[in-house]
């Protein structure tokens, strides 16, 4: 439980140091393009291939119960409703959590314990603007176009699952995915990756920021950078789930 | 024989020079653990000042407390006129653009060039120094005689050369002063010496003020105008190298016995 507390605080005033610093000039763009690239760009191909194979699976999955109850014409429709709405988002930020969550904790735990973070404060630089806010603006920018990249990859392998068991025409599964979608289903879950975003990057940060005790430190720190990016995408899918629920969009 | 904060001594003459650096009363503590107590320095312009002690005694924290990388808990710290505490966040960081620092492990950003690592100081300086980044990046990689490792990752380079880059970094900037933290620990007596000259080299060259954390009594000896010995929180005592050598101090000349001995092998 002190844990918890613990590392609520951490976080809690790290994002107040993030959002103090940030809004301060001068702004880091170059470092912000450079983190963009490192952090989202590198992700492409990890969540394209996860995207692609979870649209396929989706129909696999479900395609033999909808047509035992004579819903087989349903599979765009459902398929593009499920992957908008939660499965592109919540596994991007997921695979994420795990991929960038680690890295920048990793990253900045060895500047750290390696005194690299010491070095760029004595040389005039200001790490938290340089290092951390800079990273948690790309993570925040990055999230949500590899989700918008994930659910178009996602309804690819969905189509082309769909392709192979029924003779799918594209122009007809693309339009009935297109007609099925509302704005409901589409301000919503892409203004949570946002969230999504924010939470990995600050995480990560203020984990691998944080670390102690040299290398075994740099190890559990990206660690429980792992676990509470994970919890707290999770969480944030289910407060933003329930809010979108009260103002009747669900 | 305590220290005093005026270090007159044959090392130097100080006798109308500047201080660049005024140490009064400082204080620091970790929990129960008091790493400094009372300590008073004063450094003069152009001094080579090595501070020496057992390890964990707080030499690095005392570098750290003069770049404000640790804040002190007490007593005053004033650095080329600028009392430390006092300044904001900017005027700190323009304060530590006159100050170059050499880690211990030299802290080379492992994710950058050697080109990258020297550039980075003189990005962030907005212009303070005139002529072209690449140009500063070749003269000082030459000044520590390794320009052919200017497109090489840190990881590429031994031990020795990772110090000459940690030093070279310090003095992208042009600094007034520069803090070694350790510069020869680790290294070969041959890699040491090598280090020791190009130490002595470039504080004339570049006409800088510089305090040299150390063990290396050789080290000590060739570079120090005036050497402190940190013991017990305090600038226990206070000389030129042949004064310390001398000394009838116990714990001194075990120091300088033990130390002398232990690099001899």
């Amino acid at each position: 439980m002190d844990m918890f507390f613990q590392d609520a605080a951490e976080l809690a005033q790290f994002t107040v140091a993030v959002i103090k610093e940030g809004v301060r000039p001068p702004y880091e763009f170059r470092e912000v393009l450079n983190q963009c690239y490192e952090t989202g760009i590198k992700s492409f191909i990890l969540v394209g291939i996860t995207a692609f194979i979870l649209g396929l699976v989706l129909i696999m999955q479900s395609r033999p119960t909808l047509v035992e109850f004579g819903a087989g014409s349903f599979l765009p429709a459902m398929s593009s409703v499920s992957i908008v709405r939660e499965i592109g988002p919540l596994v991007t930020a997921l695979i994420c959590a795990g991929k960038i969550g680690s890295g920048i904790s990793a990253e900045l735990g060895s500047m750290k314990v390696t005194e690299q973070i010491d070095a760029m404060e004595v040389s005039g630089t200001n790490p938290f603007k340089f290092l951390i806010a800079t990273r948690i603006m790309a993570t925040t920018l990055m999230i949500p176009v590899l989700t918008l990249y994930a659910i178009l990859i996602a309804l690819t392998g969905a189509f082309t699952a769909a392709s192979i068991t029924d003779q799918v025409n594209i122009g007809f599964f693309f339009n009935r995915v297109f007609d099925t979608l509302k704005f409901s289903d589409v301000i919503p879950s892409f203004t949570k990756t946002f969230f999504f975003g924010f939470a990995i990057g600050l995480v990560g940060c203020t984990k691998g920021y944080n670390s102690k005790k040299g290398t075994e430190g740099v190890g559990k720190a990206a660690n429980a950078s792992v676990v509470i990016a994970m919890l707290s995408v999770i969480v944030i899918d289910m407060v933003v789930t329930r809010i979108t629920a009260m103002l009747g969009y669900l | 024989m305590e220290a005093q904060t005026n270090n007159n001594g044959p090392g130097m003459d100080t006798t109308g020079l500047k201080p660049v650096i005024e140490i009064e009363h400082l204080k620091k503590a970790f929990g129960s653990n008091v790493v400094l107590r009372d300590f008073n320095l004063t450094i003069y312009a152009g001094q080579n000042m090595v501070v020496m002690g057992k390890s964990g005694i707080g030499k690095t924290i005392l570098i750290k407390c003069i770049i404000g990388l640790i804040k002190p808990d007490g007593g005053t710290l004033r650095v080329l006129g600028q009392d430390i505490s006092k300044l904001n966040h900017r005027e700190l960081d323009e304060l530590r653009m006159r100050i170059g620092f050499v880690f211990q492990s030299s802290a080379l950003y492992d994710s950058m060039t050697i080109r990258e690592n020297l550039a980075f100081p003189l990005r962030r300086s907005h212009g303070k120094i005139t002529g072209t980044i690449e140009e500063r990046v070749r003269e000082v990689l030459g000044n520590v005689g390794l320009e052919n490792t200017i497109d090489l990752m840190p990881s590429e380079l031994s031990g020795g050369m990772r110090k000459r880059i940690g030093i070279a970094r310090s003095l992208m900037l042009m600094p007034e002063i520069v803090l070694y933290d350790e510069p020869t620990t680790g290294l070969d007596p041959i890699t040491s010496d090598e280090i020791t000259h190009l130490i002595m080299d470039l504080q004339q060259k570049y006409k800088t003020t510089s305090v040299i954390i150390t063990h290396d009594v050789e080290l000590a000896r060739i570079a120090a105008n005036q050497i402190v010995f940190l013991k017990d929180g305090i600038a226990y005592q206070q000389g030129t190298y042949d004064e310390m050598v001398k000394t009838s101090d116990p714990d001194l000349k075990r120091f300088f016995k033990k130390t002398k001995d232990t690099q001899n092998g």
